[in-house]
């Protein structure tokens, strides 16, 4: 029987109720007395010497109050990076200015120029137009090789070159390289992981506003992390004490890692209130959202699989540019290497694994973390190459991967994590189940007398979730920690609200970790409510990124109740005089051991508020408890996927027909919402294969710039219902935080992409068209009509 | 978006009396001219609705038997009421999403002439007449290249007349971003022969493949259209596809328009 109620149950999502009714409080929903609206007026070229910026016309259009250029911020920090990578020389990276708005020069196509502040939206546009800019056009670099190649153009002017670092870790290259010389195959891919454009539903905003009376600042910004945001903006930007500056984020509308960062936006807003004792707003049009948002992925790659002689992986080597944009952005330094490198080992026990990164600065936005963040770009070559592999050697790439597996726990990679726990063959096993893989010869057959090729493909995938403990990331260059807290605030009639460090932006957090707490107190979710996004509400929170917030701030969550718990017994013990270590709490009631002497929740809550009959000299009066959690090690949610496509030899179009995933998330709080999750990763990453192309020319212009040429997903992209199966049943508890969770938001998007590429290449080769080793993501109609006839 | 004044004329007389003020724009859906509006890309200083006029609505047959279509006639009444047209009914009932196609209309459509719009396509393949404020015009003469067409500054789209083919059928690949026709091929079989439009494909905008129209014309089969082919020369090349790509793409949505118009 399922449950109802507590860790287990699905109760529908509460917060539904409002973000369907149009009740939300979005930041543009925030407007605040006698706001000013901001423009910025950006660059349209990618690389450019900024010799004037002439204003004065500007300044005496109708409604503008007053207009900022890079000079304004001369005496202002720039932008900052979250984390500082060593090289392989042991030389930190390359660090340039990253200032609110352009200075000397504009790096990419959307780079901040000026900012017209006006009494309204239109006057600020209107006097933007009456900006003279004299900016003289440089070359710019797109292309990373070219960007590489002495002599090229730099970026920074400051920097040698534009590399920001040569990265290497894993196993030493004279082991890997006696790795590749006995291996009996060696199969090499090289390929592309596409740049992608977020495209969370709603554009970020910033509204900033100063009070002269006590020199507060209030930010309120769409984020994932107002905590860090505080942080960074407050402490190395606008220099602003963490006391007199209170970020908020409410209601968001998805972020999906780009409202993780901190933006020129929200500086410019909270340093222009006060400069022009005005609150001041801005909210980003779709058009800016494409080229200001921070995009993702965008790795070149070569792959290298070593294989001895019974097809056992004997070693993996990689090499990868990745492209940083023209600025580095807040955590844009780690995604290719903590992020990625680390996971290079897979589902797999290959002995050796070297992975080499080199982060290159473009004339392009600047690039970041997106669902995943260096877990999907590092599946997504590590799959992709072991079924080329099985393919070269003709052998059933699922029996290739299961021959490989990892199967003793825990397991420490050469690529520095320990895996504490998984299972890979259940998961793969109940993936098989659910694909019926002995029925795909007949659905091929059905497929092809309707003239279509169908192909099958397998993937496996492993992430790290829940990144930590803080002193190993700080070792690792972080400039953070990555703990979180929770505060549980229990009120005199036995309500409570959590205030919680990670934030909701779709997840579904005010259901879930009700459900929790109410598990461990015994009482109804109903008298639980979530509070969190508001720095003067919560005590700390490293916000919601790599599915880290059950994991992370849930384990702080149950921290707290505990706490709560041993002092709530406490109080009990004293009502019912016995002593508090023979009191049991059940069912919300509080009951001396053996007896049938019992207290309820409500009694002991009221006890606590209204101490007439309570032990004053022993504890406290109220009820409310903070913990911080740190955790001892990441999490690693782990899972086997396969989908079928069918293929239009005519068209080259591709179709899902069937995909299902078997997750091993570890123990589950709320199965709706980690299939809801699941649900929305698959398609995120079926967008990533099969559509999502973000797309520069030589000269640095965006092509991909709106919904005419950036193909989301859409509903009849994604395989219908019936054909659509996401599975948790297999479950391996984390093994190092109470709840025993991994983290489910990112693993849709991980392992769906080399799933579905994998699929089609199966299509093709059972078309015969043998010659297609690999296609590129998006893997678009006219890339696969060109693949099958390009010989 | 600048500031314009609005009009909101009930007759087509007071509709072309309001365009002859300087830098006035006839309004239809606004499916493609509010965006632009919106990104300052036009600056009216009135935008003349033609929403409110009624004699510019609406789907009938007249004496000759063609199909009459109002100018302001939204793609979903086209999709619900065209019914003795039925190629042209789902032609437009897949033109973008609901919202677009209660919205935009055919007269919008026309004078804006998309190279990958749909609408083109079916004008041009059926030989339809384009009938304005002040006169008529072939589909032959009225489509002049890119966003180019015969209408001349304020001339008002207010009837489109399909002559009614025997058998027809529109096939668009659909660009996937967009979704508006990658290639689109409207084949329409008349009594005196087949003609087949192809819209999204070429830089200069919709066009005829004569050689498929003929080889149609002689065998309405999908066989007749096998080993012909258009150059890739001239056709549109981007993001989502080679000309090459959009030239093959061309010859297999005209075979499969006329597989499934038989
Ligand atoms: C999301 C989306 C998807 C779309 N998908 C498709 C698609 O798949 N296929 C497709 O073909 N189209 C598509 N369109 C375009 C849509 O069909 C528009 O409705 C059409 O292009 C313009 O019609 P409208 O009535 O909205 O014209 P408006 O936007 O109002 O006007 C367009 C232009 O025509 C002029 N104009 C309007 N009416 C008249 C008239 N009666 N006489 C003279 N001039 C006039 C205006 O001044 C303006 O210059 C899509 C649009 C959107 C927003």
């Amino acid at each position: 029987m399922p449950k109802d109620h507590g860790i287990g149950a699905s109760p529908k999502r509460r917060e539904d109720v409002r973000f369907l009714t149009g009740a939300g409080n979005y930041t543009d929903d925030i407007n605040v007395h006698g706001q000013a609206y901001v423009h910025f007026l950006r660059s349209d070229l990618a690389h450019g010497k900024i010799n004037g910026i002439d204003t004065s016309a500007a300044e005496a259009m109708p409604g503008v109050v007053r207009i900022f250029t890079g000079k304004d911020f001369e005496g202002v920090g720039g932008l900052p990076c979250g984390w500082q990578v060593t090289d392989k020389h042991g030389e930190v990276m390359k660090e340039p200015a990253h200032p609110v708005l352009a200075q000397g020069k504009v790096r990419h196509v959307g780079d901040p120029i000026a900012a017209v502040v006006a009494d309204s939206l239109e006057q600020a546009r209107t006097a933007a137009e009456a900006i003279v800019l004299d900016i003289e056009e440089l070359p710019a670099v797109v292309d990373m090789n070219k960007a590489l190649e002495p002599g090229a153009t730099k970026v920074h002017d400051d920097l040698s070159d534009n590399l920001c670092y040569d990265w290497q870790f894993g196993t030493d290259t004279e082991t890997t390289d006696a790795a590749f010389k006995n291996a009996a195959h060696v199969t090499t891919l090289e390929l592309v992981n596409n740049r992608l454009v977020a495209n969370p539903m709603e554009p970020r905003v910033a509204v900033g506003q100063y009070s002269r009376a006590g020199g507060d600042y209030t930010l309120y910004t769409t984020s994932q992390n107002p905590h860090v945001i505080r942080l960074l903006m407050g402490a190395f930007v606008l220099g602003i004490p963490e006391h007199k500056l209170r970020v908020v984020a409410p209601d968001v509308g998805g972020g999906f890692g780009t409202k993780i960062f901190h933006y020129a936006e929200e500086a410019f807003c909270t340093f222009a209130a006060k400069a022009c004792n005005r609150p001041v707003k801005w909210t980003s049009t779709r058009s800016e959202a494409f080229m200001s948002d921070a995009h993702g992925r965008d790795h070149v790659t070569k792959i290298e699989l070593a294989l001895d002689k019974d097809n056992n992986f004997t070693a993996v080597r990689t090499d990868t540019k990745a492209n940083m944009g023209a600025y580095l952005s807040t955590f844009s330094s780690s995604v290719p290497t903590w992020l990625h490198g680390t996971l290079m080992a897979g589902n797999y026990r290959t002995p050796a694994v070297q992975v080499n990164v080199k982060a290159v600065f473009t004339n392009t936005v600047p690039v970041d973390a997106y669902r995943g963040a260096g877990r999907p770009e590092a599946t997504f070559q590590l799959e992709r190459v072991i079924d080329m592999a099985a393919r070269e050697l003709g052998v059933d790439p699922i029996a290739l991967r299961r021959q490989n597996f990892i199967t003793q726990f825990p397991y420490a990679t050469p690529v520095a994590v320990e895996y504490d726990t998984g299972d890979y063959e259940a998961t793969m096993a109940k993936m098989e189940e659910l694909m019926d893989i002995p029925g795909f010869a007949a659905r091929r057959a059905a497929s092809e007398k309707n003239g279509k090729l169908r192909g099958l493909g397998i993937n496996c995938f492993i992430e790290a979730c829940g990144i930590a403990p803080s002193n190993l990331v700080g070792q690792l260059g972080a400039r953070a920690g990555l703990y979180d807290a929770a505060t549980v605030r229990v009120n005199a009639t036995g309500s409570i609200s959590v205030m919680v460090g990670a934030h909701s932006h779709g997840q579904g957090h005010e259901t879930v970790f009700p459900q929790v707490v109410a598990e461990m107190l015994g009482i109804d979710e109903s008298m639980i409510d979530i509070v969190h996004g508001d720095t003067s509400k919560i005590p700390f929170g490293m916000g919601t990124y790599g599915s880290r917030s059950l994991a992370v701030c849930g384990s702080a969550m149950v921290r707290a109740t505990e706490k709560i718990i041993n002092k709530a017994k406490k109080i009990a013990g004293h009502l019912l005089e016995a002593s508090d270590s023979d009191i049991e709490l059940k069912d919300g009631m509080f009951s001396v051991a053996g007896t049938d002497k019992s207290v309820a929740w409500g009694d002991v809550t009221l006890a606590a508020y209204v101490p007439h009959n309570y032990p004053l000299e022993d504890i406290e009066p109220g009820l409310e408890e903070t913990a911080f959690y740190d955790p001892a090690n990441f999490t690693y949610p782990a899972g086997a996927y396969a989908c079928e496509v069918e293929v239009d030899p005519e068209t080259g179009k591709v179709t899902i027909e069937k995909f299902v995933s078997a997750d091993d998330f570890g123990n589950v709080v709320n199965p709706m919402i980690v299939e809801g999750q699941v649900h929305g990763g698959i398609a995120q990453g079926i967008g990533q294969a099969l559509l999502e192309n973000c797309a520069y020319d030589e000269n640095g212009q965006l092509l991909s710039a709106s919904y005419m040429d950036y193909a989301m997903p859409r509903a009849d992209d994604i395989p219908h219902m019936a054909h659509y199966v996401v599975d948790h049943s297999c479950q391996t508890p984390c093994t190092h935080n109470p709840l025993g969770v991994k983290g489910c938001g990112e693993a849709g998007a991980i392992g769906s992409p080399p799933t579905v590429v994998n699929a089609v290449i199966d299509a093709l080769h059972s078309g015969g068209h043998t010659h297609v080793k690999h296609i590129d993501m998006p893997v678009t109609p006219s890339r696969v009509w060109a693949a099958m006839n390009s010989q | 978006m600048y500031s314009f004044d609005i009009q909101r004329p009930t007759s087509l007389a007071d509709a072309v009396a309001a365009l002859a003020t300087d830098e006035a724009l006839p309004l239809g859906g606004g499916q493609t001219l509010i965006p632009t509006l919106k990104q300052r890309l036009s600056a009216p200083s009135v935008l003349v609705s033609l929403s409110g006029i009624a004699e510019m609505k609406g789907v009938c047959t007249n004496d000759d038997g063609a199909l009459c279509i109002g100018g302001g006639t939204t793609h979903a009444t086209v999709a619900r009421e065209a019914t003795s047209y039925p190629g042209l009914a789902a032609l437009a009932a897949k033109i973008g999403d609901p919202a677009v196609r209660n919205r935009g209309t055919i007269g919008g459509s026309l004078a804006n002439n998309d190279p990958s719009a749909c609408y083109p396509a079916a004008a041009l393949g059926s030989g339809a007449t384009i009938i304005t404020n002040t006169r008529s015009i072939a589909a032959d003469d009225y489509f002049q290249g890119m966003f180019a067409t015969a209408l001349d500054e304020g001339e008002i789209v207010t009837e489109v007349r399909f002559p009614v083919p025997e058998k027809s059928c529109y096939m668009k690949f659909e660009q996937p971003a967009s979704r508006f026709a990658l290639v689109g091929v409207f084949v329409a079989k008349y009594a005196d022969g087949v003609r087949v439009a192809v819209t999204g494909a070429s830089e200069e905008g919709v066009f005829r493949w004569t050689e498929a129209e003929e080889a149609l014309s002689s065998n309405f089969a999908p066989e007749a259209v096998e080993g012909l082919s258009v150059s890739g020369d001239g056709m549109i090349s981007d993001l989502h596809g080679s000309g090459t790509y959009r030239a093959h793409l061309v010859g297999v949505m005209t075979k499969r328009a006329v597989a499934a118009a038989i």
